[in-house]
């Protein structure tokens, strides 16, 4: 009878659905395919997904990258720590460490260019969160993931670890600051 | 095995089901440990949200570690998941008046289950080198004890869980029921189909991690880590969706005498959960590495969006067998009048409606919105996760499992409830509550404010942070001040409900409680002619249909948040 | 059970697998194993090396 008890008629299948019942189960269908369309309607459309490209790495080989990058193109250096702020050329490769507990090194791009950003850690799994302009993405020890990010707003950007890693999370930071064509950012 | 005998069933004089008595001291000790639970993870939620609260920022950040990763582990793992094993002793022997199966390995199971939160809950919060959130995600360590605790737990709950499917078996083999299982033991057998993949992950991911732990296995692999860990993560929060539906069908049932619109429907649905619902674990890996598109929208599609299809169906049958039987009572003008004319002060039923409405829209949305694979660009990681499922855990799952235990209380443990004012106010207030709490940390998450995180004001950093909007603080205050709130509504249902046992007058066997205990279902012929013209749930039609233009509208709205920030591909 | 038997000739299929908790089981540990780990864990497996 209830629905505390075995259905009140042996075989339930061949009962009638009840209208009201019937249009709501429309709905949900027709809806669950247009949700189900949006995602790869945006990889056409869209400006903002995420590739799959990724490699497997080690730290020592991720830092190598990293190195070689830093003393190409740096500008100057920032902070209570003299972070190198690393300036590359449209389109090139760089490279992103998240570690115990900072981001680096920091970076200068220009508003409008591509740059292929590759992102790992060195230690632990660490969160990549861009503020204000609010990407996140996962970031693990041992996957070198690749992302071609295009900046579309001026100024300083804040890298915040939005995944727990240890004591001193909550402290670790990082920095792009995005410049108009042709400036210098200073 | 021998069959059981007449002396050990009781019956129950209120609602006359059939009490196996092995099986009601299990039910009662496994609903009692997880009340246990839910007090001491309350507690800690309590230090975690005066913490986030800027202006209060109660704890040091290595306790604030500690007790986030208790907070998690004891409310999202073991309070549901003892509340689930009850359910699912309940759903078989009870509700099919069946002897339960091995009820010496129930025990042990148990057992197994205390032993192992003890264990986990020594590691976090006395030895205190566990920190590790719930996740405990890899090459992060914990103390050995932390996954040895957990293990017992999961080992414990899936002997439970085939205990289930033998009393099953039983109940068909001796003929204690006729025809199909009733819809609520179907909701329940879902539950525990979900919690088999769900428990069996988590051995598969949790036993190397011990090892890997005792330094026999060198490495494992932080991607392949995270991917197995979330079918045990995600899922386990799928076992709650599936058993609070069945405790919403069952409370339909106990305070109306609703019956199923159709039986086909809800069951199809069901299935519709069993199929697909766990495969959104993928949700938790669409901005990880490596993983293709295709993946990631199949998965996080359950498949096309078969198990949200099935949620919405069930959003509609669950509050439309409640009209079709109250209107069938006679509250059959105008839209509302049955609704109207629920019994709002009986906190089963107001505890169950608000965790139906709360699930849909405060949970369900937001889950379809940050499980689109590029929107959860935006969200992932964020304050929004936790603002989601505290939507549909604790909104969705707690209230309705604190619905259930109300009713519980004098049929089960055979006391008078105390204290029946306060009872009728707690589920608006945790309710209340707990909408707060999910609503201003999805508006944070939303403006950028990291999860897991101590301090967003970023004091101690050594070349000044981030500053977050002022929008995102107060958000941040107005949690807090959420938190307290939702705190006093469960203080006040543990205060009632251990109140209750220890000291609620004792009701005899033969007793009676006095009141209705499950309401008698309308006579079949006074469905007759309800409602207007051909629908007869006109009202629960309006109300899923306003639900829908705020779920479309919301879901947009996030797509044109997306589309605002950096070029990513 | 024969004549058990003759009354469940009647019951449509989909019936059938509904009232079945084991081939329910079947389809619940079996979808997710698929499509969910098996498939990604391959999608992890074979990521390139970094050159």
């Amino acid at each position: 009878m209830t629905s505390l008890a075995p259905p009140s008629k042996k075989i339930w299948w061949k009962e009638p659905i009840e209208k009201g019942e019937l249009i709501w189960i429309a709905v949900v269908v027709v809806w669950g395919i247009i949700l189900t369309l949006m995602m790869p309607f945006w990889h056409i459309y869209g400006e903002q997904n995420l590739s799959s490209e990724a490699y497997k790495t080690t730290a020592e080989a991720f830092q190598a990258k990293t190195m070689a990058v830093v003393e190409e193109y740096t500008v100057r250096t920032e902070g209570p720590f003299n972070k190198p702020v690393v300036k590359p050329p449209a389109g090139a490769d760089i490279y992103l460490i998240g570690r115990l507990w900072d981001w680096w090194p920091a970076y200068e791009l220009e508003k409008g260019q591509s740059y292929r950003l590759h992102i790992s850690s060195t230690d632990w799994q660490h969160g990549f969160s861009l503020q204000p302009a609010n990407i996140n993405v996962q970031v693990l020890p041992g996957y070198d993931m690749v992302m071609t990010v295009t900046p579309n707003r001026t100024g300083e950007h804040t890298i915040v670890c939005n995944e727990y890693c240890g004591i001193g999370h909550h402290n670790m930071l990082g920095t792009i600051h995005v410049v108009e064509g042709g400036a210098s950012g200073e | 095995m021998s069959s059981a005998t007449a002396s050990d069933f009781r019956t129950c004089p209120d609602t006359g089901l059939k009490f196996h008595r092995p099986a009601e001291a299990l039910i009662k000790a496994n609903a009692v440990a997880a009340v246990v639970f839910l007090l001491v993870g309350g507690v800690l939620g309590l230090l975690v949200g005066l913490t986030r609260w800027p202006e209060v920022h109660l704890l040091e950040a290595d306790a604030f570690y500690q007790v986030l990763t208790a907070h998690g582990i004891n409310v999202l793992i073991f309070w549901m998941i003892f509340f689930e094993m009850a359910v699912l002793q309940f759903c078989s022997s009870t509700l099919l008046g069946c002897r339960i199966a091995t009820p010496r390995l129930g025990w042990a199971s148990w057992g197994l289950m205390v032993i192992g939160a003890l264990l986990n809950n020594y590691a976090v919060l006395w030895k205190g080198n566990s920190s590790v959130m719930m996740t405990s995600y890899v090459p992060i360590p914990a103390d050995t004890w932390f996954y040895v605790g957990l293990i017992l737990f999961a080992v414990g709950a899936l002997i439970n869980c085939f205990i289930f499917l033998a009393t099953l078996v039983i109940a068909k083999s001796e003929r204690t029921y006729e025809g199909s299982l009733p819809l609520v033991t179907f909701g329940a057998l879902t539950a525990a189909i979900i919690a088999i993949f769900t428990i069996a992950s988590g051995a598969v991911i949790l036993i190397p991690t011990l090892l890997w732990n005792l330094g026999f296995v060198s490495h494992i692999d932080a991607g392949v880590y995270r991917l197995i860990w979330w079918a045990f993560g995600h899922s386990s929060q799928q076992i709650n969706v599936a058993a609070h539906v069945a405790v919403w069908y069952a409370i339909a049932a106990i305070v109306f005498g609703a019956k199923p619109l159709s039986e086909k429907v809800s069951r199809f649905a069901f299935l519709m959960y069993i199929a697909v619902l766990q495969i959104a674990s993928a949700h938790h890996l669409l901005v990880d590495p490596g993983l293709s598109s295709e993946w990631k929208i199949f998965n996080t599609s359950y498949a096309m969006y078969l198990a949200v299809m099935a949620s919405m169906v069930h959003g509609l049958t669950v509050p439309g067998s409640i009209e079709a039987a109250q209107r069938a009572k006679g509250f059959n003008s105008g839209l509302f009048e049955w609704l109207r004319k629920a019994p709002w002060g009986n906190p089963v039923f107001s505890g169950m409606f608000l965790s139906l409405v709360g699930f849909g829209v405060l949970g369900g949305i937001t889950g379809v919105v940050m499980g689109a694979e590029q929107i959860n660009l935006i969200v992932h990681n964020t304050l929004y996760v936790p603002g989601h499922f505290h939507g549909t855990v604790v909104v969705g799952s707690t209230l309705a499992f604190m619905a259930l235990t109300y009713w519980l209380v004098p049929i089960l443990f055979r006391r008078e409830l105390i204290l029946p004012r306060l009872a009728s106010w707690q589920p608006y207030l945790f309710g209340l509550g707990m909408t707060g709490v999910a609503l201003f940390l999805m508006g944070a998450g939303t403006l950028g404010v990291p999860r897991r995180h101590w301090d967003i004001l970023f004091s101690s950093a050594p070349g000044g942070g981030y500053e977050f909007s002022a929008a995102a603080l107060t958000m941040m205050s107005l949690n807090g001040m959420s938190v307290v709130l939702a705190c006093l509504g469960g203080a006040a249902f543990i205060l009632i409900v251990v109140g209750s046992l220890l000291f609620g007058r004792k009701l005899d066997e033969e007793e009676k409680v006095g009141r209705e205990m499950i309401a008698t279902p309308p006579a079949e012929a006074s469905y007759a002619g309800i409602g207007s013209g051909s629908i007869t749930i006109p009202g629960t039609l309006v109300m899923v249909f306003v639900f829908f233009a705020a779920f479309a509208l919301y879901y947009f709205i996030n797509w044109k948040y997306l589309a605002e920030t950096w070029g990513i591909s | 059970m024969a004549d058990q038997g003759d009354d469940d000739r009647d019951v449509p299929v989909m019936q059938r697998i509904l009232d079945n908790p084991f081939i329910l089981l079947f389809i619940g540990i079996l979808i997710p194993t698929m499509t969910y780990i098996i498939w990604g864990i391959m999608e992890l497996i074979s990521i390139p090396i970094a050159d």
